[in-house]
């Protein structure tokens, strides 16, 4: 079966240790998460996790049903690109020590919508809010003047419409094995 | 007020604890303390992995968990193997460990060790206690997760001032947890689904494990299989769940498996799979298998449908239900010229034979005879290596419970797993089979069972090598090294200084007798058999 990327939206019980729980699945089954994000939701004592990661179909769903075994984890979702909004934020340092060099970057940087956050007399600071293709087209680009160094905060993502992580209940997670929801 | 200590004793008691494995230290000292004020009957093990097993053996025959408690860093690290040994084959279990004074937790004091953080990969749940008030909700969370859904460990470390903490506790009548909601019956669709696709089947194969004792299901198995007409094979785990004379009984799959029951596994039409993961050790080629028949897959453990075999059918739930729910719809298979031919082929299976006179004891000789003698319901406890792979396939099951740890093969599991046994159910005859490696793994425990003042025979397959390794070694790798077992004790003496008999036999000629000898004796009792360490487990 055909690899490709995936986003997994996990709802955990903020408690100690539900992170490394989550993850240590993750490396245990031997997959590579390409990004990982958390932070709580609007019930602070949950916590919503986003992963992204690479794998086929049929490994995604077990590992899935592996995370949904912890008792910790409260929903998963696999979101799909397309029913689903994704957003990274990334800061990137760049080398900009000549105003020449600062207004270009401060060119490239309005043309992305992107935003300078700090100044300096050697550097500027960039914040560049989107998906993944914007955020590398950028850097790609500021790559020519040096760049120093670069966070990213991992993808998030959220459903369009109407529908929540909120509908997957363990229950009807199980519902597709045959699990009567009565 | 009362401790912690004392809130934990009285929690267990409302959970219908009888009895504790344990291992005492500093850090468990309150905790003991507070169980000998109660009736609460404690089994002081001579190494802590063997707290496991014997809680092991006593969750498997009570059908609820075992409970053993340790002290904080070696103690419980000693007791990993045990819980991973109980994780691996889905065994309800409470394990509770004392741990250092919760305020200097981390910064590695005498005896510390982050046990919760160890034990995460083959544990079920675990909790680290902060507060003696919280203690009474998780003990009956801790049973509520070790004996529902797919059983297995549960652990609780306890800070040794959390057990001196002063509390009034409050102790919960339910279980809430969010994250924890265990299907129990199947979907009314799938199930009709099954029985339809049982009653178009000519050629349909239950194959059963471990889940059909954890779900108590062996009754509603023997009346699907006879009234739908299906055949049955087992894993390892799920030897027993027939007897070995039930006319739809094909024996155990596997590498190490009966020739009929491969076979049939193999030209089954419509494979239904059930409180069994299959996997690698039972079934070699799962996805030649799935891509040629019908697979259906009960079990109580979303995760486990599709991990090992993809499946056609699945049905989520507890196994005795779901069997219930398939049995009210009345599926019969067509299946009487399959169950002949099979039928045919299992009869026309080579039994073990004597060779008497040969200087060794022939093991599939030994196994069949030992089966033979034993009572009905016997429970044989039985080892890793290969005379457990004789015992399983030679060992005629009739009513009684075949115990081994099918998942994990920890070797030195028989013997603690036998006095588990003993506690729980004290009347059954409750035989030991093991390994002369094995022996020595739990030879310390010799002493648990002379003070415990109980009757269990052990009978050594005493080859003087790493049995199973050594075969190996000579079929696949340069030849036998590191295997030989010189310098193992007189076994005869060993057990003589323990107060327990024993007698060496070396020939079939006196199996038989010498078998009977030990049934007959009163109290514990130790028979090794030499047999020739070139015989390996396809000899027949
Ligand atoms: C704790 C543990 N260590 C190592 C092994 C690997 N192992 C599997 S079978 C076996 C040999 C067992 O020897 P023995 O108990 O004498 O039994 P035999 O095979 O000779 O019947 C070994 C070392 C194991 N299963 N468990
Ligand atoms: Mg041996």
């Amino acid at each position: 079966m055909e690899s490709k990327e995936h986003t997994l939206s996990i709802l955990v019980e903020n408690t100690p240790g539900v992170l490394s729980q989550v993850s240590r699945l993750f490396s245990r089954k031997g997959y590579n998460i390409e990004s990982i994000a958390s932070g709580t939701t609007e019930d602070p004592k949950v916590t919503r996790i986003t992963i992204v990661m690479n794998g086929d179909d049929a490994t995604i769903a077990q590992l899935a049903a592996q995370l949904r075994k912890l008792l910790c984890v409260i929903s998963v979702k696999v979101l799909s690109t397309e029913d689903a909004v994704q957003r990274e934020l990334v800061l990137v340092k760049v080398k900009a020590d000549t105003k020449d060099k600062r207004d270009e970057v401060l060119q490239i940087v309005s043309v992305f919508r992107a935003s300078v956050v700090d100044i300096s007399r050697e550097t500027l600071t960039v914040s560049i809010l989107g998906d993944e293709n914007k955020a590398c087209a950028l850097m790609d680009l500021l790559a020519d003047f040096g760049v120093l160094e670069v966070v990213r905060t991992g993808i998030i993502a959220i459903e369009r419409g109407i529908r929540t992580i909120y509908e997957d209940t363990k229950e009807s997670g199980e519902f597709n094995y045959g699990k009567n929801v009565l | 007020m009362i401790n912690g200590a004392q809130a934990l004793m009285e929690s267990l008691k409302r959970e219908g604890v009888e009895r504790v494995f344990g291992y005492a230290g500093a850090t468990i000292c309150p905790a003991v303390d507070a169980l000998a004020a109660t009736d609460i009957a404690y089994t002081l093990v001579r190494t802590e992995q063997n707290a496991g097993h014997m809680a092991s053996g006593y969750a498997r025959m009570m059908g609820k968990p075992g409970v053993c408690m340790v002290t904080s860093g070696p103690g419980a690290t000693n007791l990993i193997t045990g819980i991973a040994t109980a994780y691996m084959d889905s065994i309800p279990m409470v394990a509770i460990t004392g741990q250092v004074q919760s305020y200097l937790l981390g910064r590695d004091i005498f005896q510390e060790v982050d046990i919760t953080g160890a034990c995460a990969p083959f544990i079920k749940h675990s909790y680290l206690v902060k507060d003696a008030n919280d203690i009474p909700r998780v003990v009956k969370e801790a049973f509520h997760i070790a004996s529902t859904g797919r059983q297995g460990p549960v652990l609780i470390d306890i800070p040794i001032d959390i057990q001196q903490q002063m509390i009034d506790p409050v102790y919960p009548d339910s279980v809430d947890i969010r994250g924890y909601k265990p299907s129990v019956k199947g979907n009314d669709n799938q199930i009709k689904r099954v029985a339809a696709s049982i009653s178009a089947a000519q050629k349909p194969l239950l194959c059963v494990g471990g889940g059909l004792f954890s779900a108590k299901a062996q009754e509603e198995l023997i009346t699907l299989c006879e009234s739908a007409r299906i055949p049955v094979v087992t894993t390892m785990m799920g030897l027993g769940l027939l007897p070995r004379n039930h006319p739809l009984n094909l024996g155990m799959i596997g590498a190490f498996g009966t020739p009929t029951a491969n076979r049939a596994l193999n030209t089954t039409d419509l494979l239904i799979i059930a409180g069994a993961r299959a996997a690698d050790r039972a079934v070699t080629s799962p996805k030649e298998i799935a891509s040629r028949t019908k697979t259906v897959h009960l079990d109580v453990d979303p995760a486990e449908i599709g991990k090992n075999f993809s499946t056609t059918v699945p049905v989520v739930g507890d196994v005795k239900v779901i069997l219930d729910q398939l049995i009210s719809h009345h599926p019969k298979a067509q299946s009487e010229a399959w169950i002949a031919d099979l039928q045919a082929r299992r009869q026309a299976e080579t039994q073990p034979a004597a060779a008497p006179g040969a200087g060794s004891v022939t093991p599939s000789y030994l196994m069949r005879t030992l089966g033979e003698q034993l009572d009905d319901d016997a429970c044989v406890c039985v080892d890793v290596g290969q005379n457990q792979i004789w015992a399983a396939k030679h060992l005629p099951m009739k009513h009684g419970r075949f115990l081994t740890t099918g998942g994990l093969g920890t070797m030195g599991y028989s013997l603690p797993a036998s006095l588990g046994v003993k506690t729980a159910v004290p009347d059954r005859q409750t035989v030991v089979v093991c390994g002369d490696g094995s022996f020595q793994m739990f030879e310390n425990e010799l002493a648990t069972l002379k003070a415990m003042g109980t009757d269990v025979k052990i009978v050594m397959v005493h080859n003087g090598v790493l049995g199973l390794v050594h075969q190996i070694q000579y079929s696949s790798y340069s030849g036998p090294f590191g295997v030989d077992l010189t310098g193992s004790p007189d076994f005869e003496k060993l057990a003589e200084a323990y107060g327990i008999p024993g007698k060496r036999i070396s020939d079939d000629g006196q199996v038989d007798s010498a078998i009977h000898d030990m049934l007959t004796a009163s109290g514990p009792y130790l028979l090794i058999c030499d047999v020739d360490p070139m015989t390996t487990t396809s000899m027949t």
